[in-house]
């Protein structure tokens, strides 16, 4: 290690002097002349295992990319492993990629418990975990954590986008929450009231619920009998749809925003009622291929092509696979503008260096940006509202930028 | 299937290759020793994390055997016990500050505790009606780790990161090293600890109550004592396992320990072999690897090849590993 140390010291004082001879070839583990190793840690298995989809469209991607004569003339092995969802085969996983088969980075590692199970070893070892699948906002800390970073706009950018929504058409109105009491909903939750400012208080109630809970519907009865008129709806699917059809079934009338996660058609407003759904307002940033406002949309027809040719037995209405496209179509840029410097750390440069980056399923206007202190690649949104059969994207596109 | 017991008394005098059996024993032992010493300086850092995972899966599983195998009762919750013993390591690490030496017996204590607690109420119960008892506490545990209540202490659902401890007194060991050593011995007083127990009069009681409670509650042993205190002693193997288990891991969540570690667990005692002590090794080993073994061989149908897999073995081994070494003694064996 002594050694190593001092031989980087060196190479980079050499490097330093040389200027511009930059561009002779740099490689750690995990690179060389013909292939970039690539590692993923996904639940196929257990309880998430819904979201292995996510895997299975990425290591497609990678193919395609590999027969299209790969990046830069190197071909990408994707190695992705099952962690099941269990924080401590996450931690077995990521150390085989890193230790094992000297993976040059990890790549959309899914969930936050999993996530933060491998953070600080991460960090230790200086290996990108890059992208990592999970909305926490705790993904965007480039000061503690350079080697992390998160991808998808974060909970609390989505809480002030709902913030600006309210300030901007309701500014005199009550407002109720309703919210999963965990690290997801009371993110989105302090989103919403850092948007809100100085007019916190126009939130007179709020109900937390446990994902223990066999239903909301007393949550609900509480926050109508409070007197609101506007009710942001913090829950996950199940939850979500119980806290629709309640309010349907109530005859409360009030300006309804439901969080991204839950804006599913399929799983969360048929089961609650297409009626009962009526002019809920939601957010979006990736475009829903069941939108029949997108036919003839060049970036689905690319993502159709894409899936019928490399993973035709992919669900096309899961948008688990949108968001491995897109992801995945990051990451080959951050690639390529790595050039022929595959070392970690300039993957985490360019991983930083994101400027107006645009991806065909991403809605029109929504690009990637980082900087070497924004790790919040997505931080844009667009609202939408449910017409009773579809949503109807409305108004510009929005960002919920911390500090903002 | 609890019938079998570990005495081998029965064939004092058999050996095998002109060797007597008590040799034979002491030479097996020499060789495993050996080999566990050998690890840490033969294999890479991430090879020496795994088989140090397997020990600590060992000693859970030993935990459960001393309950299942040894008293005849059974457990579907001893994730729970696993993971009071890893939050008592990771409390104690992270907000007192105290070194996580101290977190194995403060975990043997606290666990040791709860399990007896828990037993008492639990000795109305008998067979599967326990198991479905037991099975509400895994189920019930994630859930209470993530409780507002608690969030303070537990973290909720973010867990706790632990500082992974270095080698003591400047010993050329890596982490991952020290961390394999410190577990080994850990596991050998437990091991040692488990087969003095099982050996002693304390251990035939509980012997003689899995195979016939009428009849040793008729010898005098106070049957609902003995068990409440197997079951306290059960959960004070498998919590200093969940201790060890989190110093390693360095990180503890709610999901960590759901219901699927339970059965894990259960899994590595069944293929070990119900009431063997050494197989609990191969329960370990198991638990760890086969999952594994599964996925290289299909990624979208790893939960079917680990079924498969795990058919074929009890197929092959119907008592479990420990069954199967014994068939193969007993062939072996010649008899004066």
């Amino acid at each position: 290690m002594q050694m190593n140390k001092r031989m980087m010291l060196v190479s980079v004082a050499a490097v330093m002097v040389a200027g511009p001879a930059l561009a002779q070839k740099k490689y750690d583990a995990g690179a060389s002349d013909t292939e970039i190793k690539v590692g993923n840690i996904m639940p196929y298995s257990g309880p998430a295992s819904a979201y292995g989809t996510i895997g299975r469209a990425e290591a497609a991607y990678f193919r395609m990319i590999n027969e299209q004569g790969g990046i830069n003339g190197r071909k990408i092995t994707f190695i992705s492993y099952d962690d099941a969802y269990s924080p401590p085969k996450t931690v077995e996983q990521a150390r085989k990629l890193v230790e094992g088969d000297e993976v040059l980075l990890i790549y959309q590692s899914l969930g936050t418990a999993p996530n933060s199970a491998i953070q600080k070893y991460m960090n230790v070892k200086k290996v990108p975990q890059l992208f990592v699948a999970t909305g926490a906002t705790k993904w965007g800390d480039p000061k503690n954590f350079p080697w992390t970073m998160g991808f998808q706009p974060n909970y609390q950018s989505e809480g002030r986008i709902y913030a600006k929504y309210i300030l901007q058409h309701h500014a005199a109105g009550k407002i109720a929450v309703l919210f999963q009491n965990d690290d997801y909903g009371k993110d989105v939750l302090k989103g919403l009231k850092d948007g809100l400012g100085s007019k916190t208080g126009m939130i007179i109630a709020e109900m937390p619920y446990e994902t223990g809970d066999p239903t909301v519907d007393s949550q609900v009865v509480a926050l109508k009998a409070s007197g609101a008129d506007i009710f942001v709806n913090i829950a996950t699917p199940k939850f979500a749809a119980q806290a629709i059809k309640k309010v349907g079934e109530l005859g409360w009338k009030p300006v309804h925003l439901l969080n991204n996660v839950s804006s599913s058609i399929g799983s969360v407003i048929k089961p609650a009622g297409l009626e009962n759904a009526r002019g809920i307002i939601s957010t979006a940033y990736q475009k829903d291929p069941s939108d029949p406002g997108l036919k003839g949309d060049p970036g689905l027809k690319n993502w159709t092509a894409f899936m019928d040719k490399y993973f035709p037995e992919g669900n096309k209405a899961d948008t688990g696979n949108v968001t491995a496209y897109i992801t995945a179509k990051a990451l080959v840029q951050v690639l390529k503008q790595c050039g022929d410097n595959l070392t970690r750390e300039n993957v985490m440069r360019q991983a930083a260096n994101l400027k107006d980056f645009e991806i065909d399923m991403l809605l029109d206007g929504i690009k990637v940006n980082t900087s070497p202190t924004n790790y919040f690649p997505l931080q844009e949104l667009q609202m939408r509202r449910f017409n009773g059969e579809v949503w109807e994207l409305f108004g510009p596109i929005m960002s919920g930028e911390i500090g903002s | 299937m609890l019938q079998r017991s570990t005495e081998t008394r029965e064939v004092p005098v058999a050996t095998i290759a002109g060797v007597a059996m008590p040799a034979w024993r002491l030479i097996m032992l020499g060789a495993g020793l050996v080999v566990l010493a050998a690890i840490p300086f033969v294999l890479k850092n991430f090879y020496i994390f795994q088989i140090t995972l397997a020990i600590i899966y060992a000693i859970a599983i030993l935990g459960l055997n001393l309950l299942t195998g040894f008293n005849g009762q059974f457990s579907l919750g001893h994730s729970a016990f696993y993971a009071i013993g890893a939050y008592t390591a990771a409390i104690m690490m992270e907000n007192l500050g105290i070194s996580y030496v101290w977190t194995i017996p403060v975990a043997a204590i606290v666990c040791f505790v709860f399990g007896f607690l828990f037993g008492l109420p639990a000795l109305r119960l008998e067979g599967i009606y326990l198991a479905l008892a037991t099975f509400a506490l895994a189920i019930a545990i994630p859930q209470v780790l993530k409780s507002s209540v608690l969030e303070h202490w537990t973290g909720g659902v973010q867990g706790i990161v632990i500082i992974k401890p270095d080698a003591p007194f400047g010993l050329p060991l890596s982490s991952d090293q020290w961390l394999y050593v410190f577990s080994v011995l850990v596991a050998i007083v437990m091991y040692v600890c488990a087969t003095n127990l099982v050996a002693s009069r304390t251990g035939r009681a509980m012997i003689a109550i899995r195979d016939h409670p009428v009849a040793a509650s008729a010898m005098g042993i106070n049957v609902s004592l003995y068990k409440s205190l197997t079951f306290g002693v059960s959960a004070l193997y498998t919590g200093v396992a969940g201790a060890l288990g989190a110093i390693a891991i360095s990180f503890v969540a709610p999901d960590s320990f759901t219901f699927v570690l339970a059965v894990a667990l259960f899994v590595g005692l069944v293929v070990g072999g119900v009431a063997s002590i050494p197989g609990t090794l191969v329960g370990g080993l198991f638990v760890l690897f086969v999952p594994n073994i599964a996925e290289s061989v299909s990624k979208g149908l790893a939960g079917a090849v680990y079924g498969v897999i795990l058919l074929v073995v009890i197929y092959l081994m119907p008592t479990g590993a420990a069954g199967l070494v014994r068939l193969g003694i007993s062939k072996l064996v010649k008899r004066r």
